[in-house]
């Protein structure tokens, strides 16, 4: 159980959280989300223990501030913003495989499986990664480990939409068993993975909500689009999604995440003028992905 | 590995790949390939030539830059890993907040120490190649006094580091220590003393109070004994010390003020938001 009792934070003079009361049951999926400045980011580093604050913060009873090996050892933190580290990725792989008392090869392993090739980047300083890399080894070493907290911050905001749906699958492998809180700008952005959204204005919790539970957000779906006529706009923007041009820009097909289909749809919706037709299908993402 | 030693080694690897270390370690190293090459061991000053001719150029100019260089890289590269959200990541991982910051300061102590160190050592390797007699007790006791050196500063940057939140404030303030202890040198003290303002036993305790000031004297002390260079304050310190108590003071003291900063900059990083 999480708890937040009363949490506040001053900067100087300027209120970042104000009273803030909240419960998290062990298995809930919290999406956390608010405008910049709602103080998401605020609440995650006080929760990590990294602020001081009023009120009080506790994980499992304990307080991640005085009891931090304790707690920490049980929670993977994926930052929105990846740190500017200059040591190789070998180094940080194994510095923090060591401090969560785990095998650096289970990061190894997650790292493929998000398909980042570890091997031939270890000696590579992390800084001169590539956004997507970067992201990539971040969620390897926050779920290459036994966490029952997961803490993640944009976290699927740079990989390409293969690597969001194999992420999406990896979270789907820990669903019932591992709490987790997602930050986010955009509720379209997290919304399939969450069975709770919780938001948050001016250091506030102004929304606390259950929403529909996604029981299978590891599904993927094969999407066929119709365009009136074609259109550079939304080629860049298909192409972005590793959709393939069937037909002279007009008929696109490619495939989406089962926890991706809001944000899809969101984004198809900026070019509602340009739509003649769309499918959807639900397929076997283990044949598809092959 | 014990999380201490793994944050050590994790700065030590971050520090190796930064900009900073790399120019200091071209500094001390140019220094003792410059005397050389100026053919300093060749010269004679108070009776002094060959290496410890080299070596006690080599600690005035150390005393000169060392301690700014480790002030402003210091500040800068924690306050800096602070503000790119390096502390955020890193400390949301189980490791203890005296392990984190015990093994920066060990890591760091390393970075700083190494450098300098190597430098001198390559002169007296280059020495005993060229058969140059070494003066070991003199290339013994400026080692433990740039270790003392470096360790006090670095307490220092730490403390200074942790007070500020912003690189630019803590540049700033370790840049003003700094030039306070500039400030409190033995000449200006002369001069304050020639104005009459303060009795000389206060003005000698506040060059005694001064790392700078300390170090100066001690390594001066190595060559002139009796430290006539200093004028009458040396009646004072040789008084209250004697000349092989004040070397002892000299590294003991800056290692005390080095330590108490380190702890009061724990301390305050314990208390105070990370990132």
């Amino acid at each position: 159980m999480i708890r937040f009792t009363d949490v506040g934070k001053d900067f100087r003079k300027h209120r970042v959280l104000d009273a803030v009361n909240l419960e998290i049951v062990p298995g809930e999926r919290i999406a956390l989300i608010g405008s910049n400045g709602a103080g998401k980011t605020t609440l995650i580093r006080c929760l990590l223990g990294e602020y001081t604050h009023q009120g009080a913060v506790t994980i499992g009873g304990l307080a991640p501030r005085s009891a931090r090996t304790q707690v920490l050892g049980k929670v993977g933190f994926v930052p929105q913003l990846p740190p500017p580290l200059k040591m190789p990725v070998g180094q940080l792989l194994a510095f923090a495989a060591a401090v969560c008392g785990t095998d650096a090869e289970r990061m190894h392993a997650l790292s493929r499986r998000l398909g980042l090739d570890v091997g031939s980047i270890l000696a590579r300083p992390f800084n001169r990664l590539s956004g997507g890399m970067k992201q990539k080894l971040l969620i390897a070493i926050a779920l290459g480990r036994d966490t029952e907290l997961l803490v993640m911050d944009e976290p699927a905001a740079n990989l390409d939409p293969e690597a969001r749906h194999i992420f999406f699958n990896l979270l789907a492998e820990r669903l019932g068993s591992t709490t987790m809180i997602i930050s986010s700008h955009r509720l379209d952005e997290v919304a399939p993975l969450v069975n709770r959204v919780v938001e948050m204005d001016t250091g506030r919790i102004v929304l606390d909500d259950r929403v529909a539970e996604e029981s299978r957000f590891s599904t993927l779906f094969e999407v066929h689009l119709t365009l009136a006529r074609a259109d550079a706009a939304i080629a860049r923007t298909l192409g972005s999604w590793q959709f393939a041009d069937r037909r002279a820009g007009v008929e696109w097909h490619g495939t989406v995440s089962g926890a991706d289909r809001l944000r899809f749809l969101g984004m198809v919706a900026r070019y509602v003028g340009l739509l003649s037709r769309i499918e959807m299908h639900e397929v076997d993402a283990a044949v598809v992905l092959q | 590995m014990n999380p201490l030693l793994l944050t050590a080694r994790l700065d030590i690897v971050e520090s190796l790949r930064a900009r900073w270390f790399l120019i200091y370690s071209l500094v001390f190293g140019g220094i003792v390939a410059l005397l050389f090459a100026f053919g300093l061991t060749e010269s004679r000053v108070l009776g002094f030539i060959g290496l410890s001719r080299l070596l006690v150029t080599y600690i005035q100019l150390t005393m000169a830059i060392l301690p700014v260089f480790v002030l402003i890289t210091t500040v800068r590269s924690v306050a800096g890993d602070r503000e790119a959200g390096v502390f955020e990541y890193l400390l949301s991982l189980p490791v203890s907040l005296s392990a984190w910051f015990w093994g920066k300061i060990l890591g760091r102590y390393v970075t700083i120490f190494l450098p300098v160190f190597v430098a001198m050592l390559a002169a007296v390797l280059w020495s005993m190649f060229r058969s140059i007699e070494v003066p070991w007790a003199m290339f013994f006791y400026y080692t433990g006094l740039l270790a003392a050196m470096a360790w006090c500063f670095l307490g220092i940057g730490m403390l200074i580091s942790t007070l500020a939140r912003g690189t630019d404030v803590a540049q700033g303030a370790a840049f003003m220590v700094w030039l306070t202890m500039l400030l409190f040198l033995d000449l200006i003290l002369l001069g304050v003393m020639i104005q009459g303002r303060v009795t000389p036993e206060v003005a000698v305790g506040i060059a005694l109070l001064n790392p700078l000031q300390v170090f100066r004297t001690a390594a001066l002390a190595m060559f002139d004994p009796q430290l006539i260079v200093l004028g009458p304050s040396a009646y004072v310190i040789l008084d209250l010390f004697g000349s092989g108590g004040y070397r002892v003071y000299a590294l003991l003291y800056p290692l005390a003020v080095g330590t108490l900063a380190a702890v009061a900059g724990y301390l305050s990083f314990r208390r105070s938001d990370l990132p």
